[in-house]
């Protein structure tokens, strides 16, 4: 019925396996090069990048970077996502909103927003607006997809209860809509949390004097090939953190539909 | 609920009621030239094959529908709501817990937190949740949910009790043990309901009357007194005499329907 202890234990379990593979492909990765699989001074070994890791964190630099780039990609996130939300919402609660936005959507999303760096640095300047600014339409439409599906494809008999109970407008969208489409909108939050890691570390590749994609350029550039491995490895991290915060939040915020 | 002397719900008086569906393939006449009165605090069957519009006529009632022409009458005799529906499914809201799931028709009327709090605490000790008012439908029995969603309907205190079909997907004797726990409930508040079923028994158990409808289009093709006296036991019933004759009037109405439905598909 409710959970029990054998429930949690297995969610407990289940978080342990996670980490199951991506250590299995590190030892893989280290006896690799060790075995002399590759040129060590292109394709350094986890120790190496674990040895350089280390040596960047103590210097302050790698954890000033780290906390850059969460500001952008999270600031953007969140300014993106918000948004999406609310609009694919109206989408499904009013035709009209739904024949304007439609085909802005169809139009726009399938553009590289990379390709818009250029008019954000022209229109924000080279500070952090412009990063954030490409990071926030990223996110934006991934979610604003998912909380339209997810609205419009409530099951119609929620929809009748509602009516049939005497729900305004209001109490349709804040009690019925909004929390049905609940679960779709937070698989939209997920995949445009990926999304604004992706397109806030390339952001920083060609506009930024800090932070992790800038890491990995600049090393690149100066072919320090074990500290750009650390940058790649560093969102790496971020993203598995922040993706754990994340199903930690849905578990708590959807708890109808926790296992 | 209404402790005082039995006040009796609705009166229901619908004359000439169509319903026409436009589909990709023309128009389909759902309902017609349906007449029909119900008396306050009357338990009335619908009793029809699907496709009868057994469910298109519960959804004009409830306002889910609009009819294409025709008249509906309800005088609520003072009630503040006029209907309340049960689902098939029980139409429960999996997000929110069963307390928050039976306050909701009195939540969107605007009823006070406070005020809502003692009669959502009657309802589910009148079907029995007490104990579950924390859980979500999904940690409940399919029975337990039908019990939430008839404790939503009652605890908005509604003239007319719309129900489709409510105990269909339930198993045998869960089915029983809710129709008997329905009647106690509607003896004890007199109020109007209007019940959709595709069962004979079902049908004969709960109503005072039984509408028998019959499809292409829908309309009325007999209506049938019950005159079983209150309170009923289900299990008795079903076998006397009385009970067997009746079962075989509505049957014989329903199998005319089914063999000229049959012989009009075979000259087509």
């Amino acid at each position: 019925m409710s959970m029990g202890s054998e429930a949690s234990k297995q969610v407990r379990q289940e978080r342990l396996l996670y980490l199951l593979s991506p250590i299995a492909l590190l030892v893989l990765w280290e006896i690799a090069i060790r075995a002399g699989l590759g040129d060590r001074r292109f394709v350094p070994a986890p120790s190496d990048i674990a040895e350089r890791f280390w040596l960047l964190c103590v210097s302050g630099e790698l954890p000033w970077d780290t906390v850059v780039t969460l500001w952008r990609i999270l600031a953007g996130f969140l300014i993106g996502a918000i948004p999406g939300v609310a609009l694919g919402l109206c989408m499904a609660m009013w035709r009209g909103v739904r024949i304007i936005v439609d085909p802005l959507i169809a139009a726009l999303f399938p553009i590289p927003k990379l390709a818009l760096m250029p008019l954000f640095l022209l229109a924000l300047g080279f500070g952090e607006a412009s990063k954030i600014a490409v990071v926030a339409v990223g996110a934006f439409f991934p979610v604003i997809v998912n909380a339209y599906a997810g609205a419009a494809n409530i099951e119609k008999i929620y929809i009748d209860v509602a009516r049939n109970y005497g729900a305004s407008s209001r109490i349709m969208f804040t009690r019925v809509v909004f929390f049905g489409a609940l679960p779709l909108i937070f698989a939209g939050l997920r995949v445009a949390l990926a999304i604004s890691f992706i397109i806030g570390t390339a952001a920083e590749f060609i506009a930024a004097k800090s932070g992790i994609g800038y890491l990995i350029w600049s090393s690149w550039e100066l072919l320090q090939v074990d500290a750009m491995f650390v940058g790649i490895v560093t969102i790496g991290l971020l993203g598995v953190i922040t993706s754990t915060i994340f199903l930690e939040v849905e578990r708590k915020v959807i708890p109808w539909k926790a296992p | 609920m209404n402790s005082q002397p039995p006040r009796k719900g609705a009166r229901i008086d619908i004359t000439g009621l169509t319903k026409l569906f436009e589909t990709a393939r023309g128009t389909v006449q759902a309902i017609s030239g349906i007449d029909l009165k119900v008396e306050p605090g009357e338990f009335l069957c619908i009793v029809g094959p699907s496709g009868c519009g057994k469910s298109t006529l519960l959804r004009i009632l409830a306002g889910l529908e609009k009819q294409s022409s025709g008249k509906i009458d309800i005088d609520t005799a003072g009630w503040k709501i006029e209907n309340a529906m049960v689902f098939q499914e029980s139409g429960l809201f999996p997000w929110m817990s069963v307390e928050e799931n039976i306050g909701f028709g009195l939540m969107t009327r605007g009823v006070s937190a406070a005020e809502r709090a003692p009669r959502v605490e009657a309802a589910m000790k009148l079907v029995g949740l007490t104990q579950f008012r924390r859980h979500f439908p999904n940690q409940l029995s399919g029975g337990m949910r039908q019990r939430g969603a008839i404790a939503r309907a009652f605890v908005t205190d509604p003239a007319v009790l719309l129900m489709d079909e409510p105990f269909a997907a339930l198993d045998a004797q869960n089915r029983t043990i809710l129709q008997e726990e329905l009647v106690r409930i509607w003896e004890a508040t007199g109020k109007t309901v209007v019940y959709i079923t595709h069962s004979i028994d079902e049908a004969l158990f709960l109503g005072d009357r039984a509408v028998v409808m019959t499809a292409h289009p829908g309309r009325i093709k007999e209506i049938i007194d019950i005159p079983f006296p209150h309170p009923r036991n289900l299990m008795e019933l079903s076998v006397t005499p009385l009970f067997g004759e009746l079962k075989m009037k509505i049957w014989r109405v329903l199998e005319d329907e089914v063999n000229r439905a049959r012989a009009g598909e075979d000259a087509a």
